[in-house]
């Protein structure tokens, strides 16, 4: 079962100490950055998240770092390959995944997340199929006007704008443009 | 008053601060901001506002004023609304507050709804922070979807069903009718979720476990297409066929062959195919391989199948790939007891690893190292032992220090031997070993006569040297008081009767 997951940088501004989940963030980052490139990519977390059953495998990408917090039945090999599919996959949703996609678009890299695990368990690592869903999914939020809503305002908007009244004839010498009788805008 | 900003907006705004308390501020006058949104009640900019509030909750600060706007979100008739509502609900409640069960009716109604995107919300929040109250009363639903042809559906209503019988196990019961077609499936996302969740019913009840024993012939079936079904471009992870499903099948099938003599025999010849057709030049290949060494090792296999799933793991042992090292120590770890002579035969491998930079292999090559020492090898395997004990960092030492002392108590050719091994840890990682070795050492020292001769010159001559260690100067002092005499008398053949000289210690 995935315990956690996360995902970091390798600056990891420290944040206020709110909540234990904070602290598990912290501490994760510290482990995981005093890691060599050439180590192996698991480690035993004890101390951190009460119990000894759990191991922390992660992947290190550019600037990123995505750690997976599993415990003993899932397949460390098996995570690793996870990974993987999971960051392809934000890859393909993206266009070219950077950092900064994942920081403007913390929502979308969640809904992602969805499609690929539940619960704590893996639900679907077929890359196009999730690419797929998340593309419905996104075309039925533009219908609707999207997060921000701003069609839906953008529309009432321009109801409200008072177009000043548009002369029907202007006069410029010898020329005489007679102006179409242009209907109200709805 | 004015829109909200969006969320592009505000992440763009704290990304300028340039100080702790320069975000602090930013995102205390958004908060303030929202919060007043919030109480006019502005369906328009709800979703938008939960966005940002979801935002900041991920940065650290305390977002709980917005858990009644997620649920009126989710209550909403548009899609955007429930995604944003949902994901918050997700993020910011659990079971421990009350607010949550206001959610039942909703999921129950969306769980429902005519849009599958909907109904997979409903399923995600479900089964990922459902309680044990919201799954007594939604059970029903999930079981109803997870018959249906949907796909999408069908695969989350399993994982979502995983998740309702960890929290209720006698429900267990009422999602049974529903599994008898799962594996007919062609989709692999429904299979492996399948697999989930058969796994899940297996391991919990023995009852079931039985039930479940007549699909092993099944799930053979479907891991043999898998292995010869050649390319398949949907579900190809370099070049293997969905390398999931098939570390998924054969976690199952070990769970139904253990301790079953029929259920074993019938999945002997398959795993022996797995074995000898992966590909193990990425990893990939040896994440089934890895999978397919456990089950061998845990099922009631035939001998030949146990040899070669050995076999794997020493190969492993030699791979270029640390994760690989280190998965197989770890096998060689949980099967050293069992088939303790085949993993000998790995064993000058393993010493290597030793050597290895890796903190995490060299703790694996240690405690493995350790179950190898028998009487046979004590000498050579205690040389390369010692070495390690000199050269490893600070955080081995002690249970390296305990091992040696427990091996060559067991294993010691001659009391010498004995004597001048725990001399050389006590030299060189005197001050990491544990309280009791000191007694013990005394006692040992006590028991054989015949040495205390030598053991008080070698004693002496140490301390003579260096007596920072402290252990050692312990053991040194008593049994100089001790044996003074023969120290003095020169009863030792070896060596040469010294001159004691004073030795204040300051």
């Amino acid at each position: 079962m995935i315990l956690a997951i996360l995902v970091f940088n390798n600056h990891g501004k420290p944040r206020l100490p709110e909540e234990i989940q904070q602290q598990i963030v912290r501490e994760t980052f510290h482990l995981v950055l005093k890691r060599d490139d050439n180590i192996c990519n698991f480690l035993e977390s004890g101390s951190l998240i009460g119990g000894s059953d759990y191991k922390l495998i992660y992947r290190h990408y550019a600037t990123l770092y995505f750690v997976f917090c599993v415990d003993s039945s899932e397949s460390e090999l098996g995570i690793l390959d996870l990974i993987q599919v999971f960051v392809e996959t934000l890859d393909k949703c993206f266009e070219n995944v950077c950092e900064l996609d994942l920081i403007f678009h913390m929502d979308k890299v969640h809904f992602i997340l969805q499609e690929v695990v539940m619960g704590g368990m893996v639900l679907e690592t077929n890359m196009n199929e999730i690419v797929a869903q998340m593309e419905a999914q996104n075309r039925l939020e533009k219908s609707e006007g999207g997060l921000s809503a701003a069609p839906a305002r953008a529309v009432s908007a321009v109801k409200n704008i008072n177009l000043p009244e548009i002369p029907r004839n202007i006069n410029i010498g010898d020329l005489n443009i007679k102006v179409p009788n242009l209907s109200q805008f709805v | 008053m004015p829109a909200p900003i969006r969320l592009r907006e505000l992440i763009r705004t704290i990304r300028t601060a340039r100080t702790q308390a320069e975000e602090r501020e930013m995102i205390q006058k958004e908060c303030a901001a929202i919060r007043s949104s919030f109480r006019e009640e502005d369906n328009t900019y709800r979703c938008r506002n939960v966005a940002k509030l979801l935002y900041m909750h991920m940065l650290g600060y305390p977002a709980h004023f917005g858990q009644l706007e997620c649920l009126k979100l989710i209550a909403s008739q548009k899609f955007t609304d429930k995604r944003i509502g949902y994901l918050g609900a997700m993020l910011l409640l659990d079971e421990r507050q009350d607010v949550h069960l206001l959610m039942t009716n909703c999921i129950k109604n969306d769980l429902n709804h005519s849009t599958q995107y909907v109904q997979g919300l409903a399923l995600c929040t479900l089964g990922c922070m459902g309680s044990s109250e919201m799954c007594r009363d939604l059970a029903g639903e999930v079981e109803k979807l997870l018959k249906t042809s949907n796909s999408y559906l069908r695969k989350k209503a399993a994982l979502c069903a995983v998740h309702v019988i960890r929290k209720v196990p006698e429900l267990m019961e009422m999602f049974l009718p529903a599994t008898k077609n799962l594996l007919n499936e062609k989709n692999h996302g429904v299979l492996h979720t399948s697999v989930v969740l058969l796994t899940e019913m297996c391991e919990r009840s023995p009852d079931m476990l039985a039930h479940f024993r007549k699909l092993v012939p099944q799930l053979v079936r479907i891991l043999k297409n898998l292995i010869m079904s050649g390319y398949s471009p949907e579900h190809d992870v370099s070049g293997i066929s969905d390398p999931f499903l098939q570390v998924r099948i054969l976690r199952l099938l070990r769970i139904l062959g253990r301790n079953d003599d029929d259920s074993s025999e019938a999945m002997n010849d398959i795993l022996a195919q797995v074995a000898t057709n992966t590909e193990t030049s990425k990893n990939v290949g040896n994440a089934i391989l890895y999978e397919t060494v456990l089950t061998i090792m845990d099922i009631k296999s035939e001998s030949g199948l146990r040899v070669l799933a050995i076999n794997i793991l020493g190969r492993f042992l030699l791979n270029n790939d640390k994760n690989i090292r280190y998965v197989a120590l770890t096998s060689l770890l949980k099967t050293v007891q069992t088939d303790h002579n085949a993993v000998q035969r790995h064993r000058s491998t393993i010493v290597d690893c030793l050597k290895d930079l890796d903190v995490s292999i060299k703790r694996r090559a240690m405690e493995l190292s350790f179950a190898l020492v028998n009487g046979n090898n004590i000498r050579g395997m205690m040389k390369e032992l010692l070495y390690f004990l000199d050269s490893c960092e600070p955080e081995f030492k002690a249970d390296c220090a305990s091992g040696i002392f427990l091996a060559a108590e067991k294993y010691a050719p001659s009391k010498r031997w004995h004597i001048d091994t725990i001399m050389r840890v006590l030299t060189t990682a005197g001050s990491y070993v544990r309280d009791d070795a000191v007694p013990n050492l005394i006692q040992l020292i006590t028991n054989s006569v015949e040495m205390h001769a030598y053991t008080v010159q070698r004693l002496y001559k140490a301390i003579l040297g260096d007596y920072s260690q402290q252990p050692l100067v312990q053991v040194a002092a008593w049994c100089i008081g001790e044996y003074g005499d023969l120290l003095v008398s020169g009863q030792c053949e070896e060596e040469e009767p010294i001159q004691v000289c004073l030795v204040t210690l300051g």
